[in-house]
């Protein structure tokens, strides 16, 4: 019967692929991304900026090569995310968890790392407690109330702001970059006039982007997730025209992302955002990791692709302190302290954290040589995660 | 139509469950994950197969046993067994409510409504982030091990677990359908209009069924909690809902194994493919659809019921 | 506060239009054949795609690729009806949705391969950019096009149904398959036609989409519930039922979202389910 036979080749297949195959001077490393479905783009964009970094710097180290298995969760699953990693681990004998897009999956890996003491990178959830879920983890993406909290400060003291206007996507990373504005902003002394909050799964924003235009507040700080969004919020801007002499905007990087920027227009002129990464950060490894990147991929990288590379390069650098000691104890003490320059400025691994330690830029959109650009005109140094070090003064 | 008795190949096949543990222990995670989605494709089989209610909402109850199970585990205790009868009566209690609703209407706007229900459950998670955690999922807590065995990373414990709880439901599934009570789910689903004309009252059958389906959904959502002490939105989303509905039809729906099978054919199916292609591996999991629907009518099950009846 | 009024009525009338026009290919092919597609919105994304290249690989100007987004995903309908559709006209409603989530699955890893994942853009000329000032409110120009291409082709669509031979022989097969045969009505022919047709229109609803909520290969899924809520709200097989819904639906999302920025979400499942249990038929149907 054709389903007897289905089963005993899946059968057979299985039993094949169970016998792992771990050559001598190889370094495996399990890489959990989300490939398909609604975050497919970040799991790419993230895939991509590896495979840059492995072209420029060969695919071995340390005497070592390094062999990537790619596995894809499909999104926000966290049981799925949870048994991969563990698949990863005790089948295909992996000796480095990599990857997590989203915070529900890398929490979940987090277990899998703490209890089979395996080396993790985290390269681009941001949520601030991911890092506490195993010792063995480092982060190479960004934090976000590392830049949300030194965003609010600085509006309120050298953005000479005294109002704001929140308005956020209804799920966790908005809640946390509202959350940490806010703490900065209100700290430094501002004074939060109103909040909204609008639903995940939002096409269309004109009914929000009225809303902020009839309240009129001094600025108005927008949260948003990457991909279909930032265009729709441009669009929505360009529509009901935000007469910025009136109202400045704040917003998060992804609001003046590549593809928002070409939907806005003109109309963009003038937003004012903060962000770890830029795709025309002015310096010379980013003009070549860019060149390269382009070349391969046939656009240009965002910040999913840096957190990949620098997360690449993180394992490296470990691997080179290390010899090519592939221990989880052996690895976290060796990328604990690590500092390095990559095309999104100077960057570090925080010895005590081991989170992401980088600059923030404070960047304005202006007209270069015909094109919009995301211009840094102010610059935050080595900002560590103020919600980390809040919980490291909690716990002494 | 079925009869009572056991036969030999469900003997076989439930001793079949027990080779994962001795040809393949590598893979007793996967094995544990269709085991829950086994039994919530058998939940679905239980309204959709017999009782003719077309769900794109069952997810809900899933996802209220998940969180049930998940909020027990971090304020109060862990012990599972206990945390899954909890989780099986608060959807059942959720089923009772939403019964009242459901068992009005046919056809479209009974889909449509059940998928607006659902879609309603997974909103108010997600508003309710304080309680739930939204997006980010329920942190905090863990669920060490079950009677004495711990939870290990290979999956040993959690497929023993879910196993026996599927096998529990399922036993309790089957004495539903062969029983009076079953054949009148039968009765309604050919014909609704006549059942009441024979004495037999057709809402009340249907709240009931649709009461118990939520009570098994819950069990295998918290199930899921307990072998992965993780619980987030997404049990909750119109993909787990939609997802477990592709497994019932591919299997084949009102012939009791239908979702067992549908849950390991596509569970499997897409593991591997998600293994050889993770980037595109939707594009052999869709042929796979469209080749069971062109050769195999009614389902799995069906196509092979069709070919195995002697031809006469 | 009179002139956002306007604004929330004007915008939600736009985003309705746009549903409108995804939709109502979707409520005339289930109407008629009661065959339930759930690939509909791949064909949207067909259009959409369609645009997309002929844009910025050919340099088509944005209303010359309108017309082709039709006729591609006309065209796809076609060649799907003929090959896989028709053998399952008989099936069970479950093999149907299965077949056609199938194809939904292929549609959606074929365009990730062909375009990758990343988000696409139509950049639509500087006359349909912007907004134009109405008694001190703006009303955004692309919106105003996407409202007229709507009110024009539903017009179209009137006239076709109300005042051809086809359009007798459409409604007789939606209101009665068998005694519309009986009559001698080619109803496999007709079938195909419309439901090149509604293909087509979704094609078209596709392409005009881009502007206004972006494109990828996951459109296919996302806008599913959508088009689902539209059909069966409004009624199947009526096209004044699925103009009512959608523009309903559309003002109460918007209208929700301006007012009620806390309700959120909830506001277009609550009113789709509240109107479902008023009227389980949907607005305008029949059975």
């Amino acid at each position: 019967m054709k389903t007897t036979w289905l089963a005993a080749a899946l059968g057979a297949a299985a039993l094949a692929a169970a016998l792992p195959l771990h050559a001598q001077g190889t370094v495996r490393i399990g890489l959990v991304l989300t490939l398909s479905g609604q975050f497919a783009d970040a799991g790419n964009q993230l895939d991509n900026g590896i495979k840059t970094y492995m072209k420029q710097h060969g695919d071995s180290v340390a005497g070592k090569k390094i062999e990537i298995i790619r596995k894809d969760t499909g999104g926000p699953a966290p049981d799925v995310a949870k048994r991969l990693s563990q698949e990863l681990v005790v089948r295909d004998k992996v000796d480095i968890l990599a990857g997590y897009v989203l915070t529900p999956n890398a929490m979940a890996a987090g277990d899998v790392s703490a209890e089979a003491k395996k080396f993790m990178v985290v390269m681009n959830a941001a949520t601030s407690i991911v890092i506490t879920k195993s010792p063995y983890m480092i982060r190479t993406s960004v934090v976000l109330p590392q830049v949300m909290e030194t965003f609010g400060t600085w509006a309120a003291t050298k953005g000479g702001l005294k109002q704001n206007y929140t308005m956020v996507t209804d799920y966790g990373p908005g809640h946390d970059a509202e959350a940490a504005f806010q703490t900065g902003f209100k700290g430094a002394g501002g004074t939060i006039v109103g909040s909204v909050r609008f639903p995940v799964a939002n096409p269309d924003f004109s009914a929000f982007v009225q809303r902020a235009k009839d309240l009129a507040p001094q600025s108005i700080y927008i949260f948003i997730p990457g991909g279909a969004q930032p265009a729709a919020l441009g669009k929505a801007f360009a529509e009901r025209g935000i007469d910025l002499n009136k109202t400045k905007v704040l917003g998060s990087g992804e609001t003046t992302a590549e593809a928002a920027l070409k939907s806005m227009g003109d109309t963009a002129l003038g937003i004012i955002t903060a962000w770890h990464y830029d795709y025309k950060l002015d310096n010379k490894l980013n003009q070549a990791f860019v060149k390269e990147f382009y070349a391969m991929h046939g656009r240009n990288p965002d910040f999913f692709s840096i957190g990949g590379y620098d997360g690449m390069h993180a394992i490296y650098e470990t691997l080179k302190k290390t010899k090519g000691n592939t221990d989880a104890e052996a690895m976290i003490a060796a990328a604990k302290g690590l500092k390095w320059d990559s095309p999104r400025g100077p960057m570090g691994i925080d010895p005590e954290t081991r989170d992401v330690v980088q600059d923030v830029y404070i960047r304005r959109v202006q007209k270069v040589g015909g094109e919009l650009v995301n211009v840094p005109f102010d610059r935050v140094p080595q900002v560590k995660d103020p919600a980390g070090e809040r919980r490291k003064k909690q716990k002494s | 139509m079925a009869n009572a008795n056991v036969k030999p190949l469900e003997v076989v096949f439930w001793l079949a469950t027990l080779l994962p543990f001795v040809v393949t222990p590598n893979y007793l995670s996967l094995a544990s994950q269709i085991a829950i989605t086994a039994l919530f494709a058998l939940s679905l089989d239980l309204i959709l197969g017999y009782a003719g209610i077309v769900s794109l909402g069952h997810a809900a109850f899933f996802g209220v046993g998940a969180y049930t199970a998940g909020l027990i585990a971090k304020h109060y205790w862990t012990e599972p067994l206990s945390g899954l009868l909890a989780a099986g009566v608060a959807s059942g209690v959720l089923g009772y409510a939403l019964s009242h609703i459901v068992v009005r209407f046919r056809h479209l706007a009974l889909i449509m409504l059940t998928l607006g229900l659902g879609l309603l459950v997974h909103e108010a998670a997600n508003s309710a982030s304080a309680l739930t955690g939204g997006a980010d999922g329920l942190q905090g807590f863990r669920v060490p091990a079950v009677v004495g065995f711990k939870f290990d990373l290979y999956g040993t414990t959690a497929y023993a677990y879910a196993l026996a709880v599927l096998f529990s439901c399922f036993l309790i599934s089957r004495r539903i359908i062969h029983s009076p009570f079953g054949l009148a789910l039968r009765g309604i689903r050919e014909n609704a209009t006549r059942m009441p004309a024979i004495g037999a009252p057709s809402r009340a059958h249907l709240r009931k069924v649709y009461t118990i389906a939520a009570v098994m959904a819950g069990i295998a959502g918290a199930l899921l909690t307990h072998t992965t002490s993780t619980v987030s939105l997404e049990t909750l989303s119109f993909g787990r809902s939609a997802d477990v509905l592709v497994i019932l039809i591919l299997g084949g729906a009102g012939r009791l194994y239908g979702g067992i099978v549908g849950a390991i054919i596509y569970m499997v199916a897409r593991d591997q493919f998600s293994g050889i292609n993770p980037q595109y591996w939707y594009f052999w999991i869709g042929l796979l659809l469209v080749a069971v629907v062109m050769f195999l009518p009614n389902g799995i099950l069906g196509g092979l019921a069709k070919f195995s009846r002697p031809r006469s | 506060m009179l002139a956002s009024l306007a604004g929330v009525l004007f915008d939600g009338f736009a985003y309705g239009m746009l549903l409108f026009l995804l939709s109502v290919g979707l409520t005339v092919t289930l109407g008629m054949m009661n065959f339930v597609n759930l690939a509909h919105c791949s064909f949207a994304m067909v259009g959409g795609y369609a645009t997309v290249t002929l844009m910025n690989k050919a340099g088509w100007p944005f209303l010359a690729t309108l017309p082709m987004a039709f006729i591609a995903a006309g065209l796809l309908s076609i060649f799907l009806e003929r090959t896989l559709y028709r053998r399952l006209y008989r099936a069970s409603d479950l093999d149907q949705c299965l077949l056609t989530i199938g194809i939904v699955f292929i549609s959606v890893a074929a365009f990730a391969w062909f375009f990758t994942s990343e988000q696409q853009s139509a950049p639509v000329p500087e006359y349909l950019r912007g907004s134009v000032q109405i008694l001190g409110q703006s009303f955004a120009t692309y919106r105003i096009f996407l409202i007229a291409v709507s009110l024009a082709i539903t017009a179209v669509l009137v006239l076709l149904l109300e005042r051809t031979r086809f359009g007798a022989r459409v409604r007789a097969a939606v209101d009665n398959q068998r005694m519309a045969r009986g009559l001698g009505i080619d109803v496999e022919r007709t079938f195909m036609i419309t439901f090149a047709l509604g293909g087509g229109l979704a094609g078209l609803g596709g392409a005009l989409a881009i502007q206004m909520v972006g494109l990828d290969p996951s459109f296919a899924l996302a806008y599913l519930v959508y088009v689902l809520i539209v059909v069966a709200v409004g009624g199947l097989g009526s096209i004044g039922g699925s103009f009512a819904a959608a523009v309903l639906l559309g003002i109460s999302d918007m209208a929700g979202k301006y007012y009620f920025p806390w309700l959120g979400a909830f506001l277009i499942y609550l009113v789709m389910v509240a109107l479902l249990m008023w009227r389980p038929l949907g607005l305008f149907g029949k059975r």
